[in-house]
């Protein structure tokens, strides 16, 4: 069976070779032949990525249009499960599968925003602006209330009065960064959601 | 995960127990499928519903919720008394020899040293005897009264089958049909693999659970082994590496531990955690804690971490008591917190009692969100009706939200449960504005440390020292933070040896922890991740995926840690002597001058087993243990405490002891305690749980699943829908003294009511993915149910088990 395959699979590609060169030479055929049509990803950048969902971290495969040339923006239209990974050969499960979803999901934070105390609503912020007040806002905070000593003069060194949660589906890049920040800070209340 | 997702496949039989990883999991659970198919494997699901995982079970048996100790103490019991033990691999890899201090007792459920009013123990009396030569006593005829085995035999006798029936409501026919499949695996020709998840971990007693668990494999000699070991799901992609990584209240990187406020001298907070052998030629890893330490101290902090300021010590903020997030809310309610980020997490919904969240956010002076998706923690002060009943204008909170990248838009590494760290590559620029994560964390250090720089304040040593070699420093990349936390050498490195030669350059990556010194000549941010960018580049990257021995040990597809060893305790798949107990599924076997075969070796690659070296080489016994020794909050040997809400007016093992009816070391808060309900208004047991459509409160916001699985329920079994006159696609509100939800019955086959203590009990099943934002159909968030108390160890929440009351509305 899968001979036959085989077979059928050189046989197709060899007519497709000689069709393509004929027309290449100018000889167009009178009669359109009977094609299959043309796969849709064999134009697109293909990336290797991981389901960033459960744990079991499936082989992903994700398709884009764009050549990751300067000026060109890319934009992943398809993802399947990688076949080569040994954990899940190919395969994704309903969550996996949406997976292209959750890329372009209408959810998705575009801009930084801003709520006023006592507002019911967003506002555009500029994300310096955002930025420099937030480290204000925690320096003045982590200032005031930072414990150098404990009451038995004790030396603790600790901030106690600003927290921190971390992303358990961010990389081990991004959780080192956060981690090696937080801490220098002197932050305790600092947790992700193997906590939960 | 001890052993990793492929290996499943070598089981011959598979326990899943507290999870469901045919939904949760799904292409993990292949492997499941691929044991049956290919190795005849057997699979057994206990579980309070009969889920897809149990749909394709050799056997199912019901369980009520949290009671699970129950079930696998009297396991203990039964493969203890018919001798059901895999005998050469106890006696010699665990500590059922060792003798047991005089002082230590178990009285009615509590241990000894407990004092009531501080709700904790007093743990002094919980350790082994001490012989002259300071080592432990022990005796390998198990016959001394003392010793752990009498102990352990004696602690279970009261969990009898019958006392399984009675609390848990399965059949003892069931019960006992289990017990002995699992007891058929104490040969070392068989192995049974246990897959778990949150239906463990989120108990006042879960840890003792899978602690319990892993008790169970050791009698019968299946950890360590192919087709073996003790296989957390775990939940999320990284939550295994952000737990590596040390992000957590009370951890530095790679299971160090921060320093508690009592330990100033650095000299005794080393001492403490670089612990002596406890028995004669034991390895005792972490004897080597000095040389992680300081080569993490160096990464951070580098010239400003001196042998003369003991690597910067004081630096590290030092612990009053446990800053968790259950704690954190509780400061936050109560006025004593002014900030908090978010960073890639929602806890509005993420954690218990949301009315007590919503309180607490709304105390707070600021709240950042960085996130790539609309959190409902983020609007937490935004009216959506009953869904979210809040006065915006009450709420003084400023909130800021920053867009931030997703997996697809940045290059990285994820751990997995098989604690495999695997590279993957950026596909596409972000939406509009948004940033990835690491660029906001710099943007927020680097005008700290400006201004630290140029106007002082509280202590700002450990912020304008903080190292940032980074090429951007307001963008560092992915791979600059790789290497960082793998590791180099700092200075040329001489062979201990041989002084004249260099075995690194200054400035080469490491290839692993072996290297790493403890006079600052090395730095690795995270000693177990050490290797992960070697001299010879990136391993993470890895795609090689052959197999050749057959088994599954792809270890060169990306790398795993630690030293890439993809079973953990594999030293004990072999005898004393260093013969594999099962040549079929060999992983590494003594070959005469070294270990070698399938795997890393998890031991010192030379060391002659006729030595007596043990397998368990973290621990200073260098056997695992049964006797937790102080490991524990709530004692040395597992015992059952019912759910802080349960449906029971006693604890069944321990009815004349009221101290012993829920987790007696576990911490509640006042308010909390007063907000438990008690069966009598609340007669129905509750239970949380993931649907296979859904990814926790993320896939509400992906078309896709929203289509396919658009709008809240919960699960009803027929015969509570028949008593309460509940049709199924009907709307029921449900109950807990905490808060409402109201969402469609599925009324349903799969849960069944149980009989307990003579009494019918219905479970009510309570999926988690909704919220009041997405674009499937909004819902009420779980966690308004749930009570806020959590496990004696973690503090994870019980959102296994609680009590509700179910009406139709």
């Amino acid at each position: 069976m899968s001979e036959m395959t085989r077979r059928q699979f050189l046989k197709i590609t060899g007519t497709t070779l000689v069709g393509s060169s004929l027309a290449l030479m100018g000889f167009s055929p009178g009669v359109a032949l009977a094609e299959v049509r043309e796969y849709k990803l064999t134009r697109a950048t293909e990336t290797r990525n991981t389901c960033p969902y459960c744990s079991v971290a499936c082989g992903i495969l994700m398709y884009s249009l764009g050549d990751r040339a300067k000026n060109a923006q890319s934009n992943i239209f398809h993802i399947e499960g990688d076949p080569d990974h040994p954990v899940n050969r190919g395969t994704l499960c309903p969550k996996g599968a949406g997976l292209v979803d959750f890329i372009h999901s209408e959810s998705r934070l575009k801009v930084p925003e801003y709520r006023a105390p006592g507002s019911d609503k967003w506002q555009r912020i500029s994300w310096n602006d955002a930025l420099d007040r937030i480290a204000k806002l925690m320096k003045a905070d982590r200032d005031a209330n930072f414990v150098a000593k404990n009451a038995d003069g004790l030396t603790v060194n600790r901030w106690l009065t600003t927290g921190m949660l971390a992303a358990s589906a961010s990389s081990n890049e991004v959780g080192y960064l956060t981690h090696k920040v937080a801490r220098s800070l002197g932050l305790l209340a600092f947790d992700n959601q193997a906590r939960v | 995960m001890t052993n990793h997702w492929v290996d499943i496949k070598n089981a011959d039989l598979v326990l899943i127990m507290g999870g469901n990883a045919a939904e949760a999991h799904p292409c993990g659970f292949k492997w499941v499928t691929e044991a049956k198919a290919h190795n005849k494997a057997k699979l057994i699901v206990v579980d309070p519903r009969f889920t897809r995982s149990a749909s394709v079970a050799d056997v199912y048996a019901p369980i009520r919720t949290g009671t699970d100790i129950v079930f696998l103490g009297g396991l203990i019991n039964y493969l203890l008394t018919n001798d059901k033990i895999q005998r050469e691999y106890v006696v010699n890899y665990t500590d059922l020899s060792f003798i047991v201090k005089d002082e230590f007792a178990f009285t009615d459920g509590i241990y000894s040293g407990y004092n009531v009013d501080k709700r904790s123990y007093d743990k002094s009396s919980w350790d082994y005897a001490r012989g002259d030569d300071g080592y432990v006593k022990t005796d390998p005829t198990l016959a001394d009264p003392r010793c752990v085995y009498n102990l352990l035999k004696q602690h279970y006798t009261r969990y009898t089958p019958e006392m399984v029936e009675r609390v848990c409501g399965t059949p003892k026919d069931k019960v006992l049909q289990i017990w002995d499949m699992i007891a058929s695996t104490a040969t070392p020709d068989r192995a049974m693999t246990i897959m778990y998840a949150l239906g463990w971990t989120q108990h006042s007693i879960g840890s003792q659970m899978i602690r319990t668990g892993a008790m169970v494999q050791l009698l019968l000699g299946n950890i360590g082994i192919s087709g073996g070991g003790m296989n957390a799901l775990r939940g999320h992609s990284n939550i295994q590496g952000l737990t590596d990584l040390g992000l957590m209240s009370n951890l530095l990187t790679g299971y160090m531990t921060l320093p508690g406020e009592k330990e100033q001298d650095f000299e005794a907070y080393i001492g403490l955690r670089a612990q002596k052998p406890l028995r004669p030629n034991q390895l005792s890893y972490w004897q080597n804690y000095r040389k992680f330490f300081v080569s993490f101290m160096k990464s951070w902090w580098g010239d400003a971490a001196t042998a003369e300021n003991n690597w910067a010590f004081d630096y590290l903020p030092k612990l009053d008591k446990q800053y968790d997030m259950l704690q954190a809310y509780e400061l936050m309610n109560q006025g004593k917190m002014n900030g908090y980020i978010c960073q890639g997490f929602n806890p509005l919904a993420a954690a218990p009692n949301k009315a007590k969240l919503s309180a607490s956010f709304s105390k707070l002076k600021y709240l950042v969100i960085m996130d790539p998706l609309a959190t409902e923690t983020s609007e937490f002060w935004k009216n959506y009706g009953p869904l979210n009943d809040v006065d915006s204008s009450k709420i003084q909170t400023e909130v800021f939200r920053l867009p931030t990248t997703c997996f697809a838009e940045e290059n990285g590494s994820l751990t997995n449960s098989s604690r495999w760290l695997q590279w993957h590559w950026k596909g596409a620029e972000p939406p509009g504005e948004a940033r990835s994560d690491l660029e906001i964390m710099a943007g927020l250090f680097l005008r700290m440390r400006d201004m630290y720089r140029k106007d002082g304040g509280a202590f700002a040593d450990p912020i304008v020292n903080l190292t940032w070699k980074y090429a951007q420093p307001h963008s560092p990349d992915p791979e600059e933070l790789a290497r960082e936390y793998s590791g180099n050498a700092l200075k040329d490195l001489a062979d201990p040896k041989d002084a004249t030669k260099i075995t690194r350059k200054a400035g080469e990556q490491l290839a692993g922890f072996a290297e790493l010194r403890d006079d600052g000549s090395t730095a690795s941010g995270c000693w177990i991740f050490c290797g992960a960018w070697g001299p010879t580049g990136n391993l993470m990257a890895r795609r090689d995926n052959a197999d050749p021995t057959g088994i599954g040990q792809t270890i060169n597809w990306a790398w795993a840690w630690p030293a890439n060893r993809r079973v953990l305790y594999n030293r004990a798949s072999c005898d004393p002597h260093g013969k594999p107990f099962n040549p079929k599924r060999k992983l590494i076997a003594w070959n005469g001058a070294a270990w070698a075969g399938a795997d890393i070796p998890d031991f010192k690659v030379d060391e002659n087993p006729e030595n007596g070296m043990g397998p368990f080489i973290m621990n200073p016994e260098g056997v695992a243990r049964f006797f937790a020794r102080a490991n524990m909050a709530e004692g040395p040997f597992p015992e059952h405490y019912e759910p802080f809400e349960s449906p029971l007016a006693t604890n069944p093992l321990n009815p004349n002891q009221p101290q012993a009816m829920n987790n007696p070391a576990a911490r509640v808060f006042a308010q909390d305690r007063e907000a438990f309900g008690k069966a009598d208004k609340f007669p129905h047991v509750a239970t949380t749980y993931r649907l296979t459509e859904h990814f926790h409160y993320w896939t509400k916001h992906v078309r896709l699943n929203a289509i396919v699985q658009p709008e809240q329920f919960v699960e009803i079994g027929a015969a509570l829908a028949d008593e309460l006159g509940i049709g199924n696609g009907s709307r029921v509100r449900v109950s807990s003294n905490r808060g409402h939800i109201e969402a469609v019955a599925m009324v349903t086959k799969r849960i069944k009511p149980l009989t307990i203590e003579g009494k019918t009990v219905h479970t009510v099943g309570v999926p988690i993915h909704w919220g009041f934002l997405g674009v499937a159909k909004p819902g009420y968030l779980a966690n308004t149910l749930t009570p806020f108390v959590g496990d004696a160890n973690t503090n994870t929440p019980e959102f296994k088990s609680f009590l509700v009351k179910v009406e139709k509305v």
